[in-house]
């Protein structure tokens, strides 16, 4: 709701009840089947990504999932995805290239996960690789920002040519706590913080960050609306000459 | 031929054990070790227990899969020029057990209508091992599908190179591949099901080369066999270091399927990808 002040808007983006990622794949599309791995050392349950019909048609989805109690939390790194996440993530959106499916991304994570071994396995390089691929993608590709879309972590699956953001959520540069101890050496002035982030859908869809502010659905809802929208865009996309796509896509982000 | 399953009975008791017994014969699995009556591991011949799919024929396989299979190059099978005598005994009987003329079954099956290019390894012909008419058979096969526009299941199980068929056993390892890539490169579809056991060249080539790579639970996937690590680098490898499941954790397997459930999710598989209607071309 735009009545909400932006650090609301910033804990409605993180509440634990939020539908999640694999609520929205299940609800959108039939015949899903999850793919996993990287195929080079690991498969990070913090990415959920696969096949699935969307209005019959196939369709690639990848997504960003937070855990639902504190064991799946530790298990997907509390949706904040490894290097070898982002790279299983790539390597299932270059099948989808493929195959011809457009992809679905969908966002909800606090950031790239900050430890020790994905600096070592190359964390800046797997997000990199992430957004210069993902440009030059030669189908359809469109995300939904569903709750927090945290840095650099979140636009490694926010390159495509539209994104579109839950009415609760978040897209920011760095978390409000970061920017807080960053601009102010003062983490306690969150509130403060969130609003100079300009971090809400609102702001950022007058920025032009956005396409999109699409209405918040809760668990068990039905999907059907988004699922008629989702697939008149796609259409819509798939309609254009795949230079002019992928001209389009990367003039987008030229004008920022 | 690299061979490294873990308390696993030689591939002469095992073909003994396979179709030959009567159904009340008690069995053991040979990964969770539950004794179990024959009978009960049914048609899919899998452990009720943990669910491992036992070495079955390939021939077996095609019947339990495919609504409908039709054998190509059926009489292919060791080129002549291989002369040692314990090694054509070795065919000879291998023939016999199988029903097949080389240790890959290939053909054109369907799946719901949907024509698939098949290739079934058979891990009672000299271990599954890679020989120059196998990779013939896998390559002409890949050729057929591409020139039909066909999506190509594989299964492979496999002990590896074949020894004594030396350096052109491990250049179908290259040839195969040209195929693979050649299908994919006209965007076909490409799934594998890793069966017990796939090591060695067929790892190293086809087995990990599918747009979307299966496996049966507790299947053997690896490259090189437990003995040779432990006696190459003296080192101790852990009990299920090349299990599917572990496999899978790193990365190299989109999912394990349950024997019984396999040609269900085949179906699903060959359906997202041979839809008519799509987004785009
Ligand atoms: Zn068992």
């Amino acid at each position: 709701m735009a009545d909400k002040t932006a650090y609301e808007r910033v804990k409605a983006a993180r509440r634990p009840d939020k539908i999640t990622t694999a609520e929205l794949v299940h609800g959108l599309t039939t015949s899903f089947f999850e793919q996993h791995g990287d195929r080079l050392e690991a498969d990070d349950p913090a990415i959920i990504g696969g096949i699935g019909l969307l209005n019959d048609k196939p369709i690639t989805v990848v997504g960003i999932q937070k855990g639902a109690d504190t064991d799946e939390n530790i298990a997907r790194h509390f949706g904040s995805p490894t290097p070898e996440g982002y790279r299983k993530a790539l390597r299932i959106m270059k099948q989808a290239e493929k195959f011809h499916r457009p992809i679905l991304a969908l966002v909800n994570t606090p950031g790239a996960w900050p430890d020790v071994d994905s600096e070592y396995h190359g964390q800046g390089s797997a997000v990199a690789q992430n957004i210069i691929q993902g440009m030059q993608l030669k189908v359809p590709y469109i995300t939904i920002i569903v709750g927090e879309g945290g840095s650099g972590g979140a636009l490694a699956l926010s390159c495509g040519d539209r994104v579109f953001m839950f009415e609760d959520s978040i897209y920011s540069v760095l978390s409000p706590e970061g920017y807080a101890s960053i601009m102010w050496k003062d983490s306690s002035k969150v509130k403060e913080a969130a609003e100079e982030l300009k971090l809400t859908p609102e702001a950022l869809l007058e920025d032009g960050i956005i396409d999109k502010i699409i209405h918040e659905y809760e668990p068990g809802d039905d999907l059907s609306n988004l699922r008629s929208f989702l697939d008149q865009e796609f259409s819509e996309l798939a309609e254009l000459p795949i230079d002019e796509l992928v001209d389009r896509r990367n003039q987008r982000y030229r004008n920022f | 031929m690299l061979r490294s399953r873990f308390n696993m009975p030689s591939h002469e008791e095992l073909v003994k054990r396979m179709d030959a017994i009567p159904d009340h014969i008690l069995r053991e699995c040979p990964i969770c070790h539950s004794t179990f009556f024959s009978l009960r591991a049914g048609t899919s011949k899998t452990c009720p227990n943990c669910g491992y799919g036992f070495r079955i024929t390939a021939k077996r396989r095609a019947k339990i899969t495919f609504d409908s299979f039709e054998e190509i190059d059926k009489q292919m099978t060791v080129p002549e020029q291989y002369k040692d005598e314990k090694y054509l005994a070795k065919v000879k009987k291998a023939k016999k057990v199988t029903g097949i003329n080389e240790s890959v079954l290939t053909g054109i099956g369907t799946l719901d209508k949907q024509q698939v290019g098949v290739g079934i390894m058979d891990p009672f012909f000299v271990m599954g091992s890679l020989g120059s008419a196998t990779g013939e058979k896998i390559t002409r096969m890949f050729e057929e599908a591409t020139r039909k526009k066909l999506p190509v299941i594989m299964f492979t199980a496999s002990g590896g190179a074949r020894m004594q068929e030396g350096i052109h056993s491990l250049m179908q390892m290259a040839k195969v591949s040209g195929a693979v890539e050649a299908h994919s490169q006209a965007g076909l579809f490409y799934a594998v099901v890793l069966c017990d056991p796939t090591t060695g060249g067929v790892t190293a080539s086809f087995a990990m080369q599918g747009d979307v790579i299966l496996a049966e639970p507790h299947a053997l996937v690896g490259f090189a066999g437990r003995r040779v690590i432990e006696q190459t680098i003296m080192q101790k490898p852990p009990k299920d270091f090349q299990s599917a499941e572990t496999v899978m954790e790193h990365g190299f397997i989109d999912a394990i399927v349950p024997r019984k459930e396999m040609k269900q999710t085949l179906k699903q598989l060959i359906s997202l990808h041979t839809k008519e209607q799509g987004y785009g071309r």
